[in-house]
């Protein structure tokens, strides 16, 4: 890991008129670190997850990105045309469901290619050979690149989204529920998968889950959120083993029952 | 019922001026933004939409009394589309009209661009289906506008990657996508991709209306028109194995026209301008003589 942070969020508030998505976050996201927002649905972790990645504009703090060159810049004073571009270069997004990050009409190759043209690559046979390749990280048969993905199953759409997400070599992957949906055995494939390809490539990432298990598997660090507040924050294997928080015991418990 | 009395108690053109002048005003900023796809208060026209009204309206704003005007559909002068349209002119601005294209001062066209080399002092207007070019993949008209605006072009190359993907080469022979300037990225309507080399740099004013749609672009005399492609795959037109039968062009556009019930056919000029003008001037295809007749 590196001296510096890669990601700086610093008091992040957001209301929704009087009501609170989420209030006063603060934490830092180091290279190479994989951070899980857990909490239940209504606790404030999308809007987080939104505010961060830019979806969705603050009410107050500010998110700090370290670029390329080093420097450090406020996400939410950018330009919209620097922004995009940092988003589907640097940056990967992976939906919960794949039809919001895949197209799904055009080809599997050109859905893992669209990035390489987005930033300029002109060579059909030089995208197509990395889309190949890119397909076969994420365990897709090289003889599906040319088909759809209204035709993949669930866990295979979801694999194409994310080598469509990381064919620019991105520093930064937010995924909120990435194996959400999906039947337990195809889940726990995508996680080993997920997780080897954070370890090889050394991503940064923000996993949003409800899924403690999904924290334990892929995360280092993980924050608590209940009704828009962090209320638990720390190394994975001491929050879920020792919880500190009355309501982290209880999400703890349930999922140990399971 | 008299159709010309009831046009008769319109404008000059048909449009009202006040109308005029917000479509010209339209007009120039399109000439001032190469490319762009310039909003505009569509009328209705007394002609249905997939008649051409927004090139019928680009048409009626910038006619004047003196000019001459060509109507055609594919590249012939005499099908129902052209003929109509030349009439409605005729009748609301008792305009001259020619199927020369040489003596045309304003050309209307819903497909082609004319073999013969266009001038600085002709305008050729297109009727446009459907302006935008990156529709197909994105159906949303706020995110293509955030696309033309931040030049995030990188969907229309996903179109010919899936082109090649499917084909083995890029397929699309017309609306071939264009980039004007080295800026915005165009569609050039219903054009055959033949047609696109005659854009470029092209002496003559090139307007585009599209009335449906509400939406009127420009490529201004002189401006770069690039068709795009990828390295591997560069951008081609059709070749054409045969010359004209009637007249014996090569190089350019032909259409198929089936001679008789036996499979019988032969490959003649789209552009019917050009070919009787090569005609009148001794050119001579193979099948030219008994069966010219037969074609027309
Ligand atoms: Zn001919």
């Amino acid at each position: 890991m590196n001296d510096h942070p890669l990601l700086r969020v610093n008091a992040v508030t957001k209301y929704y008129g009087s009501r609170v998505g989420c209030t006063d976050v603060s934490f830092n996201l180091w290279p190479g670190e994989v951070l899980a927002i857990v909490g239940e649905s209504g606790s404030g972790k999308t809007t987080l997850l939104n505010a961060i990645s830019t979806n969705l504009m603050p009410t107050s703090g500010t998110v700090e990105y370290r670029m390329r060159d080093g420097q450090f810049r406020d996400l939410y004073r950018m330009g919209e045309a620097e922004r995009r571009f940092l988003m589907r270069t640097d940056w990967g997004f992976v939906h919960q469901n794949p039809a919001d990050g895949l197209r799904m009409t055009v080809s599997a190759g050109a859905n893992v290619g669209e990035r390489l043209m987005a930033i300029g690559n002109r060579h059909y046979g030089n995208i197509r050979q990395e889309a190949t390749q890119w397909l076969g990280r994420v365990e897709i048969d090289a003889d599906r690149i040319d088909d759809q993905p209204r035709d993949f199953s669930g866990g295979m759409r979801q694999r194409l989204q994310i080598a469509r997400n990381l064919v620019t070599g991105p520093r930064l992957v937010f995924m909120d529920e990435p194996t959400g949906g999906l039947d337990v055995s195809v889940q726990a494939r995508l996680l080993d998968l997920v997780r080897g390809l954070v370890n090889d490539l050394g991503l940064s990432a923000i996993v949003v889950t409800h899924d403690l298990a999904v924290a334990r598997l892929l995360s280092h660090r993980m924050m608590v959120m209940k009704e828009g507040r962090v209320i638990e924050h720390g190394l994975t294997d001491r929050v879920l083993d020792d919880p500190r928080e009355p309501y982290t015991q209880l999400l703890v418990s349930s999922i140990l029952q399971v | 019922m008299n159709k010309h009395s009831e046009l008769a108690v319109y404008n000059f053109a048909y449009l009202d001026e006040q109308t005029k002048r917000m479509i010209r005003r339209a007009i120039l900023k399109a000439i001032a933004i190469p490319g762009y796809q310039v909003p505009f208060a569509s009328r209705e026209m007394p002609m249905p939409y997939g008649w051409g009204t927004g090139g019928v309206q680009v048409t009626a704003s910038i006619l004047g009394p003196d000019d001459t005007l060509k109507v055609i559909d594919q590249g012939a002068d005499d099908t129902t589309n052209a003929v109509s349209i030349r009439a409605f002119f005729q009748k609301v601005a008792h305009v001259a009209v020619t199927t020369k294209t040489a003596q045309a001062t304003i050309i209307q066209t819903r497909h082609r661009i004319p073999e013969e080399t266009l001038q600085d002092n002709q305008v050729l207007v297109y009727q446009v289906p459907i302006p935008e070019p990156l529709r197909f993949l994105e159906p949303r008209e706020t995110e293509t506008r955030k696309m033309h605006a931040l030049e995030e072009y990188g969907l229309m190359h996903v179109k010919l990657y899936e082109d090649i993907a499917r084909n083995g080469h890029i397929a699309t022979t017309y609306a071939y996508p264009v980039k004007v300037e080295g800026r915005y990225v165009m569609d050039p309507s219903p054009t055959p991709k033949f047609d696109n080399p005659k854009m470029h740099r092209s002496q003559a004013l090139q307007l585009f209306g599209a009335g449906r749609e509400k939406r009127i672009y420009a490529i201004p005399p002189y401006t770069d028109v690039v068709s795009l492609d990828f390295e591997d795959h560069p951008f081609e037109v059709q070749q054409f194995e045969e010359p004209c039968a009637l007249c014996a062009a090569s190089g350019v556009y032909l259409d198929e026209v089936v001679l008789d019930d036996r499979g019988g056919r032969m490959f003649v000029c789209s552009d019917t301008d050009y070919c009787e003008k090569r005609r009148e001037n001794g050119h001579r295809g193979h099948l030219n003589g008994e069966t010219a007749g037969a074609a027309k």
